[in-house]
């Protein structure tokens, strides 16, 4: 077994320990809290995915700009970039799905448009517009390299969007409902976030390694299988030409 | 690279000059935006007064795209890249040319959509400095994002859904700060748009630093 199995197999086996025991936390041990009712478990599920939402995003942008500095660029920055933004991806829109499942009771809305929840979906649009832009077909060093301004792009627009909100907050000081005074949690749900955030980001780390491995194997794929159709096409014109009979038919 | 700069904004001006896409499709397109906001939101309801700035920006918005477009596709034809890259220019000198081209076109667009907005919607206009100020900045930020985008894009088979997915998201900012800025300025209220002016200005600096540094690295691929 080689060492990345070996750590994707323990990422694995920990992940599994850690999901099982946020939901114990979450679903068994947590009891409903007063001001939230039941929905105070979301506790367990939304704020971890939002924090490791970013930190794929992050992965990405120091990915691309790894790459695009010459003296660091190899190919893995690359493929590091686009495997952790495909995970980011899937992470912020499950943060605005369990965000929304969360307002819908609480606020009485599905969607509202607070700062931080269009923050969240501009984000998701423009991660999404990066995906679409690795899937193009194209040389594999130029998309690359466009790959990497885009993403460091979507980066560059995540402080002006930081401060869009804070100034949105000052005009429109309703609106702002997510951020309260810092309340303590009781340590029951403490502990659900805190074993929620390990399970995510032990997930990420997993499926990071996963995705990496399936990006090496696509790009080795199109390179030899590429090889293979050449050996194959100079193959046919070797050989012996078609007896006239079987070519006149 | 200031002398590249002019050089290549010239050269984009000029070929829109003899071409006359951008005069004659458009700002017609634009004015078309307006009167179809016109007929969505029911002119008798003065929904469409409440709301001028914000149409107005769309409106700019949307057009943007179409001259960014414009803009790359004349360096496609014919091979125009190539010799872009073998005339050596600078690159930043490059970027900042197509932007500064671009936003030329889009500022002679706001000002007929202004009008157009004074003279379809019957929006009083108030706050001259500010809306002036709004429209310089913005745009310059508008242009910046874009033109990287459209380098971005330039060459690809897919580019033309391509470029609003990947710039839309990017230029929201503008239009959030943008739309509040103006409707501060027309509500006559300049002191509230101060503060989303700023956000402009630190958004067109993002991009244009940006855009300097990044541009050689789209341009020396094949």
């Amino acid at each position: 077994m080689t060492r990345t199995a070996l750590l994707s197999r323990f990422l694995g086996v920990a992940t599994l320990l850690a999901v099982i025991a946020a939901v114990i936390q979450g679903l068994v041990i947590m009891g409903p809290t007063i001001e939230q009712h039941e929905y105070s478990r979301l506790l367990v599920v939304h704020p971890p995915l939002a924090a490791v939402t970013f930190v794929a995003f992050g992965v990405t942008a120091l990915a691309s700009l790894l790459y695009l500095i010459p003296r660091t660029r190899r190919r893995e920055w690359d493929q590091l970039a686009g495997a952790s933004a495909e995970i980011g991806v899937v992470l912020c829109a499950l943060t605005l799905v369990t965000g929304s499942i969360w307002g819908r009771p609480t606020w009485g809305v599905w969607w509202t448009w607070d700062a931080r929840i269009t923050t969240e979906a501009l984000l998701l649009a423009l991660f999404l517009g990066y995906l679409a832009l690795r899937r193009i077909p194209s040389d594999v060093e130029v998309r690359s390299r466009r790959c990497a301004i885009a993403a460091l792009i979507a980066a560059a627009d995540m402080p002006v969007v930081h401060y869009a909100t804070s100034w949105w907050q000052t005009l429109h000081q309703a609106n702002f409902r997510l951020l309260q005074p810092d309340k303590q949690l009781d340590p029951p749900q403490l502990l659900g976030m805190m074993l929620g955030f390990l399970a995510v980001v032990l997930l990420y780390g997993w499926l990071l390694i996963h995705r990496f491995q399936v990006e090496q194997l696509e790009e080795r794929l199109d390179r030899e299988g590429l090889a293979q159709a050449l050996t194959e096409r100079r193959a046919e014109g070797l050989m012996p030409p078609v007896p006239a009979e079987a070519g006149s038919r | 690279m200031w002398r590249d700069a002019l050089l290549m904004a010239g050269k984009d001006l000029r070929v829109e000059a003899r071409s006359r896409v951008a005069i004659g499709q458009v700002a017609p397109f634009a004015v078309i935006v307006l009167v179809l906001f016109a007929f969505a939101l029911d002119p008798s309801r003065g929904i469409l007064v409440k709301a001028a700035a914000g149409l107005f920006w769309v409106a700019v918005l949307f057009s943007a795209l179409l001259t960014v477009q414009r803009s790359f596709a004349i360096e496609a034809a014919d091979g125009a890249r190539d010799g872009l890259r073998l005339s050596g220019l600078d690159p930043a000198g490059i970027f900042l040319g197509k932007a500064l081209a671009v936003a030329a076109e889009l500022f002679v667009l706001e000002i007929v959509l202004g009008a157009g907005v004074v003279v379809l919607y019957n929006a009083p206009i108030h706050g001259y400095l500010l809306l002036l100020a709004t429209c310089v900045v913005a745009t310059v930020g508008m242009a910046s994002a874009g033109t990287i985008y459209g380098g971005l894009a330039v060459g690809l088979r897919v580019r033309e859904t391509l470029l609003p997915l990947l710039t839309l998201p990017v230029l929201a900012p503008v239009l959030l700060a943008a739309t509040e800025a103006s409707q501060a300025a027309l509500d006559g209220v300049p002191g509230q748009g101060v503060a989303w002016l700023r956000l402009l200005g630190v958004f067109a600096a993002i991009y244009l630093t940006f855009g300097v540094l990044a541009f050689g690295s789209l341009l020396e691929e094949s």
